[in-house]
């Protein structure tokens, strides 16, 4: 073995030494990688694996199917169909997007602006995000572009679910309809569904009204995502809670009756079921296409809606307060038998004067002899003006609330008006001025400030004819809880009272003179008992008295007053109340009379029991009386 | 274990001789870590074999050839071809600067022919068979001499100038690392070297004004605070840890590591590959591959130490202190330990003239080994 030389031999050495320090330090520094490696994983790898679990996993929330809006017999009112859509996966586009659109133009109608819009909304988001190109589409289209599939690249058809209302206008103002979420509504509300952007809540209506039962619970869908947001695959999946269905009281064939029947006015109308309260219709014209909110409305929809001197988007039936007018003398009626003017007698000559002012009578040359009865068929003013100057104000006050006037029903419906009786200490609070006695007169016979609602009135109809402090309902289920039925209490008015004012509202309707002889219900056993009521909508100057009243067929349209009449049928037995109010239509016709005559009568052959007899049999031929009534 | 103690001193063992003499064990170790590299690409391609692992079978093949190829040239020939490997290596790397072109912001890549190829992982061998070759002629007293000093450390300064400006900041602090401890383990004085460090410790704010460039400070601040920027700079280091982190005491198994699969890792095939083994082996597997490493490194200094030749103990040396830093600087910046700088991990992470790199500077460390028992006057200039 040669040795190493003297100088190899030094430098070996300083080498070795050097090498074994190297040495040392490379292990403290492998130790180190230890350390980091026990800091990472053993100390803080929980922490870590939740933070690895937060980055794979994404919970996307399943929008459970909103609960069904149904009718007394079960006729779905809104319901949920099927939405046939196209969407595009820019990725999935073999040949470009620009070439996908060109070819689905060529299989299902795509205007420019919905085109621009696809494209803008390709630019916004990552190139595997379905991006919607038609929605709603009809079952030939959705079809066309199933068969055409191989030369759509990137195109994919889907099926959701959106909101559908069937009988549109006809009962826009119960159902109500469902729109897209808005900033506001989430601020009182942190359901995680509101942040789905396809999502649509209640805006109006039952819809609105009932939105928390209706909407149900979300479903949870965990899903794997990569970095950049892609669902991988689908982890666990949990189903939501189906909403609840609503069923209302109205009945889907009278209400459609109801809206045919009042046609083009802008008008409301409210039948109850005179024995518990039940709203069977309630109708507000024009109505509007529930269906146009949900799938987007164009701005001149809206536009159109929003200046329509007829209001569409309003429900008069409950947040129209008009003056009652006539409608409310049957109530002072009520209160004056009680305070002992059960027989009052008032000689009519057209004109009551109080102080230094003259309040006229609606009939220029005057009634003559009026009693309560006749006060009552003929309207007659200045009878009222002698009933309202004897009881005063409070008691006016106390009658007319007791009857349910002057504050909201309760209806399960949103928006609605209380209307308004007037007070002493309202007038003090409201002007700083006392109440006088002429404003007594002219609040008596409904006008002044005197305000109530189309509900109110049917309320106050249904009251009269049955005895009993109803209150209007419009749901009786929800989901399969069966909604209390209210136990109507008695009112404070005496039977006496009850009977003397149903005479005179009989009287009105069938008998000669009466304000509404003229468009009674003719057929036996369907009489109907009723008031006629006109709110005037300006104020009659004096130098008008002088030169004649003008006619308001000369007037223009909303100039015109307003026209009312409540009912109720059949009239020994009251089973059906109804109110009609045309806006701006008090015409000689009393378009209102006519209206309420054929819903009534509609309403009443309607039922079971009620349906006339087919085949008649003739009392002479008769055989047998298996068919009797 | 010599078996013919006089022939292996004179290097005439015959071929089959020099196999029997290569430490299989190494090989086998090698050949080990490298197939957890295959088992690595194979996941973080999803459970695939292309794109990644297929190529980097083949690459190793083609490397485990030159191992033992160049295991069986003889020491001589390698002192003989140090300078010439790296006067190529260095022109290369010119050649880089000027017909190169770029791959993720830094210009590192140059085309012969079919190949692709990186001059900086050539230029680390032929710094660390230079240094060794010139150290080899210089005594302890010499060493310290200012001008033999002079010239190692330009060779030191010109690759490492060279790579810096390209920019690629790892493979500069790689090729600094070599040739400083090279200096050291052939017994540089301490009084240059604790000046040098003090010297060094001065400059750290010079560089970062005058040198760094914008994506490498951006790098270091990231490092400082990575919630500083969650989404953008700080993102791989963040993800990086929560991989790692996330593997716990036994990892979540093979295949099963979510951050790679999903793409939350960056690089996650290259440099970021050990995290995704950190994922799926956790703290237990991490530890074992460390102490392959480990055990791979005390070979190789075990071999430095056993050779007779200074030129060959400098040359084991600087092969497996260059295997060192780059397992320590990978590992120690994809766990946030240091500022993200380009460094894969050698053996696992995907490249091809990384890891032909590798495995010549593994052939060389065998050859050490093989010839441990030659010896080399100072002045010779090697067989050739």
């Amino acid at each position: 073995m040669p040795l190493f030389d003297r100088r190899d031999k030094s430098r070996y050495a300083s080498f070795t030494r050097r090498t074994l320090l190297l040495s040392g330090g490379m292990t403290a520094l492998f130790g180190l990688l230890a350390g980091r490696l026990y800091k990472l994983q053993i100390v803080n790898g929980g922490q870590y694996l939740t933070l690895a679990e937060d980055n794979r996993v994404s919970q996307r929330l399943i929008p459970p199917p909103r609960g069904r809006i149904l009718d007394r017999f079960g006729v779905e009112l809104a319901d949920n169909r099927r939405n046939y859509r196209v969407v595009l996966v820019a990725e999935q586009a073999t040949d470009g997007v620009e070439a996908a659109l060109d070819a689905i133009g060529k299989v299902i109608l795509l205007p420019p602006h919905q085109r621009e819009r696809v494209l803008h909304d390709i630019a916004q988001n990552k190139k595997f995000v379905p991006v919607p190109i038609a929605e709603n589409l009809s079952w030939e289209e959705f079809a066309r572009v199933n068969l055409n599939l191989p030369y759509l690249p990137g195109v994919q058809p889907e099926v959701g679910e959106t909101r559908s209302y069937p009988f549109s206008t006809e009962l826009s103002h119960v159902v109500g309809y469902v729109a897209s979420v808005s900033p506001d509504d989430k601020k009182n509300d942190d359901d995680p569904l509101l942040d789905l952007p396809s999502y649509r809540i209640g805006k109006r209506g039952i819809e609105k009204e009932f939105d928390a039962e209706m909407r149900g619970e979300a479903g949870v869908s965990r899903v794997e995502v990569n970095a950049y947001g892609r669902i991988i695959g689908e982890l666990s999946s949990e189903t939501g809670v189906p909403g609840k269905d609503v069923y209302l009281t109205i009945d889907c064939e009278l209400q459609r009756f109801v809206e045919q029947r009042l046609g083009n006015e802008s008008a409301a109308c409210v039948v109850m079921d005179c024995s518990n309260g039940d709203v069977l219709a309630l109708t507000s014209t024009p109505g509007y296409d529930p269906n146009l909110f949900n799938v987007g409305i164009s701005n001149e929809q809206w536009h159109g809606l929003m200046t329509d001197d007829h209001k569409p988007l309003l429900n008069k039936a409950l947040t129209g307060a008009y003056p009652p007018g006539s409608t409310f003398k049957p109530a002072m009626a009520l209160a004056a038998v009680d305070n002992g003017l059960a027989d009052l007698q008032v000689n009519c000559t057209g004109a009551v004067t109080l102080g230094n002012h003259v309040f006229h009578c609606w009939k220029k040359e005057g009634h003559g002899h009026v009693d309560l009865h006749r006060g009552i068929q003929v309207s007659c003013d200045s009878f009222f003006f002698e009933v309202a100057r004897r009881l005063g104000i409070d008691k006016m006050e106390e009658a007319a609330r007791a009857l349910g006037l002057g504050a909201e029903t309760g209806i399960e419906l949103p928006g609605e008006q209380g209307g308004f009786i007037p007070s002493r200490a309202w007038k003090m609070a409201r002007f700083g001025i006392p109440w006088q006695q002429g404003e007594t007169l002219v609040n008596g016979i409904g006008q002044g400030y005197v305000l109530v609602t189309p509900l109110q009135l049917c309320m106050l109809a249904a009251r009269i004819a049955s005895g009993k402090a109803l209150i209007p309902r419009i749901t009786h289920q929800v989901g399969n809880t069966v909604q209390p039925k209210p136990v109507p209490a008695a009112l404070p008015f005496s039977q006496a009272a009850f009977a003397a004012v149903r005479a005179g509202l009989s009287a009105v309707a069938n008998e000669p003179g009466g304000t509404a002889y003229a468009w009674r219900i003719t057929q036996a056993g369907f009489e109907m008992a009723g008031k006629t009521g006109t709110a005037q909508v300006r104020k009659i100057s004096a130098e008008e008295h002088l030169a004649g009243v003008r006619k308001n067929e000369s007037l223009p349209w909303n100039l015109r007053d307003h026209a009312l009449f409540f009912g109720y049928a059949p009239v020994d037995q009251p089973r059906y109340a109804c109110v009609v109010v045309i806006e701006h239509g008090a015409i000689g016709a009393h378009p209102q009379v006519q209206m309420t005559r054929d819903i009534l009568l509609y309403a009443q052959q309607r039922d079971p029991v009620k349906m006339p007899v087919a085949y008649p049999v003739h009392a002479a031929g008769s055989t047998a009386g298996v068919l009797g009534t | 274990m010599t078996i013919r103690p006089y022939a292996a001193a004179h290097g005439t063992l015959s071929i089959v001789d020099k196999l029997y003499e290569i430490n299989w064990g190494l090989v086998l170790l090698i050949t080990i870590i490298a197939c957890v590299g295959f088992a690595m690409l194979y996941s973080v391609a999803g459970g695939s074999l292309s794109p990644w692992a297929d190529k980097q079978m083949v690459r190793f093949a083609i490397g485990f050839i030159l191992m033992i190829v160049v295991a069986l040239v003889d020491i001589r020939v390698w002192l003989s071809v140090a300078y010439p490997a790296y006067v190529i290596s260095l022109l290369l790397l010119i050649a880089v600067e000027v017909a190169g072109h770029a791959g993720l912001g830094a210009q590192r890549w140059i085309t012969l022919g079919p190949l692709e190829l990186q001059p900086s992982e050539p230029m680390k061998i032929a710094l660390v068979l230079a240094l060794a070759r010139y150290l080899h002629g210089l005594s302890v007293e010499d060493i310290s001499k200012p001008l033999r000093l002079a010239i190692p450390l330009v060779m030191i300064a010109l690759p490492a100038g060279l790579v810096a400006i390209q920019p690629n900041l790892g493979t500069t602090i790689i090729l600094l690392l070599d040739g400083a401890s090279l200096l050291f383990l052939a017994g540089l004085s301490w009084w240059w070297i604790a000046p040098t460090v003090a010297t060094a410790a001065a400059a750290v704010p010079l560089a970062w004004r005058y040198v760094l460039h914008d994506y490498q400070k951006a790098r270091v601040m990231t490092f400082l605070n990575p919630e500083s920027d969650a989404l953008g700079a700080g993102w791989n280091i963040t993800q990086a840890k929560i991989a790692v982190g996330s593997g716990g005491v036994a990892g979540k198994g093979f295949l099963q590591g979510t951050q790679s699969r999903l793409n939350f890792l960056p690089e996650k095939q290259t440099d970021f590959i050990w995290t995704n083994f950190g994922e799926e082996f956790g703290f237990v597997g991490c530890i074992a591959l460390l102490i392959l490493f480990g055990v791979v490194i005390g070979y190789g200094v075990q071999t430095a130490m056993s050779a007779r030749s200074q030129f060959a103990r400098l040359l084991a040396m600087g092969i497996i202190l260059n295997f060192f830093f780059y397992i320590m600087i990978n590992t120690a910046m994809v766990m946030g330990l240091i500022p993200v700088v380009g460094i894969p991990m050698p053996l696992i992470s995907y490249g091809g003239t990384a890891m032909l790199a590798v495995m010549f500077g593994f052939g060389l460390l065998l050859s050490v080994h093989v010839h441990r028992q030659v010896e080399i006057p100072r002045h010779s200039a090697g067989i050739i």
